[in-house]
């Protein structure tokens, strides 16, 4: 008996000549939380869909939460919640009526489909919406609906296929901490995501696909090591103090300062106590600035670190007519 | 907005579930046809072609070419009611599978079909919607036709009889054009054919004038016509006349598309993921 809730060997999926999934190895543990790390048209979409029997992989095989992907599927779906990257809700209908219809095909009774319904608009902060169209909510309301929906039949597995992107920073930290608030419960969680820093944060362990492949994995340290450490972001008010600024990073770092962008000065650092000391520095000159930040790199330096060559900029093999 | 906080993963009891004494395929069919319902009711203008069109037509064959064709419009609307019913229903079935395509690129598709519900509940429960789309296109018929003076010579039970008869052979019907929408890509151009294909098998039956009136290769392509035949029994339980024989014909054609075609669309829709 193994603990992983997802344990997946040598997926594979073609359509047409185009190889979605190349042999792809997955395996969560209990209650933990993967981040699915790649540009579009990896091939995460893909893994997502045929993890939650939507499609079905030319080769490979799978286990979710104890039930296999080929034989158990009733068994999968029953385990699991799915919340994609376009809210599956139908528009149509209001808030309640969508969780109260999942909830009804889950085979709750009425009354129960209606509290659990109660419950969960409550939680997510759609009570006063509950009864709009959801055609009439707002991005994050749609996201946050659609979770939910993912909620309704308690699932032991929940797969979030980048459940922030397109949603604002507000509304980002509001998916955050909906993600962690799953994970302090026990559920297992499968997160794709196009956004390095957002698998840092939620994320237990990372697997970066590319070209249908997992090109590497292991904890978000480990690989942080492998592609580098964080970037220290200054962009100072005036450009007077252009010069002051680069002569402070170079002293504190001993590294030499970059222009990544127009008015922006960034320079390597391997940890956080540089921050300190730039704060300190720019307060004993009186330099304003309006951004100073810690960044990570972003997937196109990881890809580009991983593989040698920038991210694909195609966003289409994930969108592919998915047909025969 | 207040901050969204996942939902505590609390352990249900039994009792907060369905006990499985009925069928539970049919009830979560049940369940999305209240969907489907639901929606059709937030747009009443699906309800204009099943409502307007049995009445248009009515007024159009009995005034128009029934004195022409059977001598006075009263007795041409005691033959042609029937017809005209049958062909407004027939008509409206193909609209379903323009309906679920466009209905299975919104997202909620995939939450169904992630479900543990069988795949072919979505199906089934939106063509039980459509049965209450048929069900008012045959009671504005006979309503409709009542009012401007058509008489049922039998008895409720026959008329109640006659209406499910066609109910029966619409639903059948309706599975060609959900398989049509779920192997097109374009499921509007397939409608159209798909209409087109209607129009012989309407207009070449005895809806509209007996079959020994026509030229002999009609009057053969009738008489095997299976609209021919449901029309003939549902005139024979709206006004007497012979009922079994042809009843017989039109449920055995309806069978037989039905075992053909509703396995054919839930293998494309399957498929359609």
């Amino acid at each position: 008996m193994n603990n992983y809730a997802i344990h997946a060997e040598g997926l594979v999926k073609h359509f047409g000549d185009t190889k979605a999934l190349d042999g792809i190895d997955i395996a969560v543990p209990e209650g933990s939380v993967l981040g699915v790390l790649g540009p579009n048209g990896a091939g995460k979409t893909t893994a997502v869909r045929i993890l939650a029997t939507l499609l079905q992989p030319d080769a490979g095989h799978a286990t979710i939460a104890g039930h296999d992907l080929a034989t158990d599927p009733d068994g999968v779906r029953r385990s699991i919640g799915l919340t994609g990257q376009y809210a599956s809700v139908d528009e149509q209908l209001t808030g309640r009526e969508n969780l109260v219809l999942v909830a009804r095909l889950l085979d709750l009774t009425r009354a129960s489909a209606a509290q659990r319904a109660e419950e969960l608009l409550e939680q997510f902060g759609l009570t006063e919406a509950a009864d709009r169209r959801t055609r009439t909510y707002s991005g994050g309301m749609r996201r946050r609906l659609d979770l939910a929906a993912s909620l309704v039949g308690r699932p032991q597995v929940i797969y979030l296929d980048e459940p922030t992107t397109g949603l604002d920073p507000s509304k980002r930290d509001d998916m955050w901490n909906v993600v962690r608030s799953l994970t302090d419960q026990g559920t297992t969680v499968l997160m794709t995501t196009q956004y390095l820093d957002e698998a840092d944060a939620l994320a237990d362990s990372i697997a970066v696909i590319d070209n249908g492949l997992v090109i590497a994995e292991g904890t978000p340290e480990e690989l942080k090591r492998i592609v580098g450490g964080r970037s220290l972001q200054v962009r100072p008010t005036h450009e007077r103090d252009f010069a002051d600024v680069t002569a402070l990073l170079t002293n504190i770092t001993g590294r030499p300062v970059e222009q990544p962008a127009k008015g922006l000065l960034a320079v390597p650092v391997t940890d956080g106590s540089a921050l300190t000391e730039v704060v300190a520095g720019l307060g004993q000159r009186g330099i304003a600035v309006t951004e100073l930040a810690l960044k990570l790199p972003d997937l196109d330096e990881v890809f580009f670190t991983l593989t040698g060559k920038p991210a694909p900029a195609d966003d289409a093999t994930d969108e592919l007519e998915l047909v025969p | 907005m207040s901050t969204a906080t996942a939902a505590p993963q609390l352990t249900p009891s039994a009792s907060d579930y369905e006990t499985a004494s009925w069928f539970p395929w049919l009830r979560h069919a049940l369940v999305l046809a209240g969907r489907s319902i639901k929606k059709m009711m937030r747009h009443p203008e699906q309800f204009f072609d099943v409502t307007l069109q049995p009445a248009l037509f009515l007024l159009i064959f009995v005034y128009v070419l029934g004195g022409a064709i059977a001598g006075n419009t009263h007795d041409y609307l005691q033959f042609v009611l029937p017809g005209i019913m049958i062909q407004t229903v027939l008509f409206s079935t193909m609209s379903i599978g323009v309906n679920l395509n466009t209905d299975i690129k919104e997202g909620v598709f995939d939450r169904f079909r992630a479900l543990p519900i069988p795949r072919s509940a979505p199906l089934v429960g939106a063509t039980i919607a459509e049965c209450l789309r048929y069900a008012i296109t045959i009671t504005v018929s006979l309503v409709f036709g009542f009012i401007i003076g058509y008489r049922p010579t039998t008895s409720v039970l026959s008329v109640l009889t006659a209406a499910l008869l066609v109910l029966v052979f619409a639903w059948c019907l309706c599975w060609i054009a959900i398989w049509l929408g779920m192997i097109a890509r374009e499921a509007g151009s397939v409608q159209g054919f798909a209409f087109l294909a209607l129009f012989p098998l309407t207009f070449g039956s005895s809806m509209f004038a007996s079959a020994d009136t026509m030229p002999g290769w009609l009057e053969a392509f009738v008489k095997v016509n299976p609209v021919t035949h449901l029309t003939d029994a549902v005139r024979g339980l709206l006004t007497g006349g012979p009922v079994a024989h042809d009843a017989f014909i039109a449920l055995g054609t309806a069978g037989i598309i039905l075992a053909i075609f509703a396995p054919l669309a839930v293998r494309a829709y399957r498929r359609k993921a």
